[in-house]
């Protein structure tokens, strides 16, 4: 199979399975889950990895860099930011935590 | 060269590590669908990619060149240099703005990468499929860059925060998205002009992300960064294509499809549609047809910390409705302790604070215990069983007016139903209007009552009345 419709598939089966996985997550975690997915797609430093060495003259470079530090500031500063926010979720009611996410549609009435 | 260095720097073993990471990345967000698993989840996402960039490290020639080395250091020690203090310091209230910048670089990173990938082929022909997914990366990035900065920048109050329209604002939208596209087809036609890239399309679609994102009221700008996450999510998975990369397919796509979903989520939670955001937001709705603040008439009561305090005593259920003013005035310490000094319950809208569950962090930060949070529709049947609702630094997501006036610009927007409730009790800085610039007829409602002044000092009086009684 010609490796572009590979790639495809890839791109289309990913996108079902990241749509499975998300639409389960509580409203209480969209927050957090918007900075995590949003670290993710810090994946874009690898490109700027990846074309580095090719890179020729001074002006591909100075891209390239650029490219590489924005790529880093959005991996660990959003993989960073997730944690101190989650953290904060983990360390009050550890046997309650599960329960109370589990429970949330049933109400309290 | 070692057996080792062989084997490590093999395709194969670069793949085995890229589904490793993708693998990893997966079961990490799957791991955010709980409270308890969801450190552990950001955790082993974190770990994916810290795999797949060494993976990526590995690979043979990557450090060929003698400077090669030393630029990659270089950006990444620039990043981290900025990203960890960013993410250290940043205070909770702030997080959308956290979002939406860190989201921009990503998408500006894009950008980059599809202009250098551009350069290299100047004059050579393009396969097609980095042609196309390149192009798509470029337009989608830039608009997200830009966007980003918007948002950022009106999150952050630097810009102001009320809807900013030109004259023939969509006109000028439209037109630049045709440039764009236009471009990238005389580009994927076959023309090598390195000016038509950056002017045509990385120029219309900074354009056009400055334009879209600057005519955006407030309250919507949570469901317009949600909507650019997911758009840099899409052209880093287009980029992925272009260099054949899987884990930057797999890794963009999930966050384009869960950025779709949050967004519409988004959109729903405020009755808003996604089209009819993006083409213009609250903009010309707000300024007419609401009128003046009090122009509903009505006088409005004011109460003291101590009255409030008495109410609150004899209250068989109280229940708490928070907003961001609350956290603006960093008053969820303050209303931690009048949780402890009473019984109370927490009504959280889904769109409290400024994003979803944003409500929920500030309150966790606090230490509340996450069992005393309500959400909308488990607690919106307790308001006429209520005695007391203090409605602290909250206003839109209370607003009757969504339910009762059609002609209402948030009409239909599901609210907490605290008029329900026996009395009302609203701490409020002054009667200056909530984000989204409306009116509230609660204020005026003859069951309120009002408390002005700063959040965190009336919370801490209430609280020590309370004590006192």
């Amino acid at each position: 199979m010609d490796s572009l419709v590979i790639d495809i598939a890839i791109l289309v089966l990913a996108g079902f399975v990241g749509y499975a996985v998300i639409s389960k997550v509580p409203n209480t975690l969209h927050t957090p889950l918007m900075s995590g997915t949003n670290a993710i797609h810090g994946i874009v430093v690898l490109g700027g990895l990846l074309l580095m060495p090719e890179a020729s003259g001074w002006f591909e470079k100075l891209l390239l860099v650029i490219a590489v530090t924005f790529g880093t500031i959005n991996v660990i500063g959003g993989f960073l930011v997730t944690d101190r926010m989650l953290d904060m979720f983990k360390s009050k009611e550890p046997p309650k935590a599960e329960e109370t996410a589990e429970g949330e549609d049933q109400g309290s009435s | 060269m070692s057996v080792a260095t062989i084997f490590l720097q093999s395709q194969n073993f670069i793949d085995a590590a890229y589904i490793v990471a993708f693998g990893l990345m997966i079961y990490g967000l799957s791991g955010l669908t709980g409270p308890r698993t969801a450190v552990r989840g950001n955790q082993l996402a974190a770990a994916g990619m810290a795999i797949a960039v060494i993976a990526t490290l590995l690979r043979k020639g990557e450090f060929h060149g003698s400077g090669t080395v030393w630029l990659i250091i270089v950006g990444a020690a620039i990043g981290t240099a900025i990203g960890i203090p960013a993410a250290r310091r940043v205070q909770m209230t702030a997080m959308p703005q956290m979002v939406a910048i860190f989201n921009g670089v990503g998408g500006g990173a894009v950008a980059l990468i599809a202009l250098v990938e551009y350069r290299h082929h100047f004059g050579g022909g393009w396969a097609l499929r980095v042609e196309i997914f390149e192009l798509f990366g470029a337009i989608v990035g830039s608009v997200s860059f830009w966007g980003s900065n918007i948002a950022f920048g009106k999150l952050q109050g630097i810009l102001p925060g009320r809807p900013i329209k030109l004259p023939g604002q969509s006109f000028i939208n439209l037109a630049m998205l045709l440039i764009a596209v236009a471009s990238a087809f005389v580009l994927a036609a076959g023309t090598h002009s390195q000016a038509l890239f950056i002017l045509g399309i990385l120029g219309a679609a900074a354009v056009l992300g400055n334009m879209v994102v600057l005519p955006i009221g407030g309250a919507d700008m949570p469901v317009v960064i949600s909507l650019l996450n997911a758009f840099t999510g899409l052209s880093a998975a287009a980029t992925g294509v272009a260099l054949s990369n899987p884990v930057m397919i797999v890794a963009g796509m999930i966050v384009g499809a869960s950025g779709t979903i949050l967004t519409n989520l988004m959109a729903k939670a405020m009755n808003r549609s996604v089209p009819a955001i993006v083409a213009g937001g609250f903009g010309g709705e707000v300024a007419a047809p609401v009128g003046a603040p009090g122009a509903k008439g009505g006088t409005v009561r004011s109460t003291s910390a101590a009255d409030v305090a008495i109410q609150l005593s004899y209250a068989r259920q109280v229940v708490i409705a928070p907003g961001y003013g609350m956290a603006v005035a960093q008053a969820q310490h303050a209303v931690r302790e009048l949780e402890k000094a009473l019984e109370v319950k927490f009504a959280i809208h889904p769109v409290a604070g400024r994003m979803p569950g944003h409500m929920n962090v500030l309150l966790a930060e606090a230490d509340v215990p996450y069992d005393l949070l309500r959400e909308m529709d488990d607690i919106n049947p307790e308001f006429p069983r209520t005695d007391v609702t203090l409605v602290i630094g909250a206003n839109d997501v209370t607003n009757p007016a969504a339910k009762n006036e059609p002609g209402s610009p948030i009409y239909g927007m599901p609210i907490l139903e605290v008029d329900q409730s026996g009395s009302v009790i609203v701490l409020k800085r002054s009667m200056a209007s909530g984000f989204a610039g409306i009116d509230n007829p609660l204020f005026y409602d003859p069951k309120t009552s009002l408390l002005f002044g700063d959040a965190k000092a009336s919370v801490s009086g209430i609280t020590s009345e309370v004590q006192a009684l």
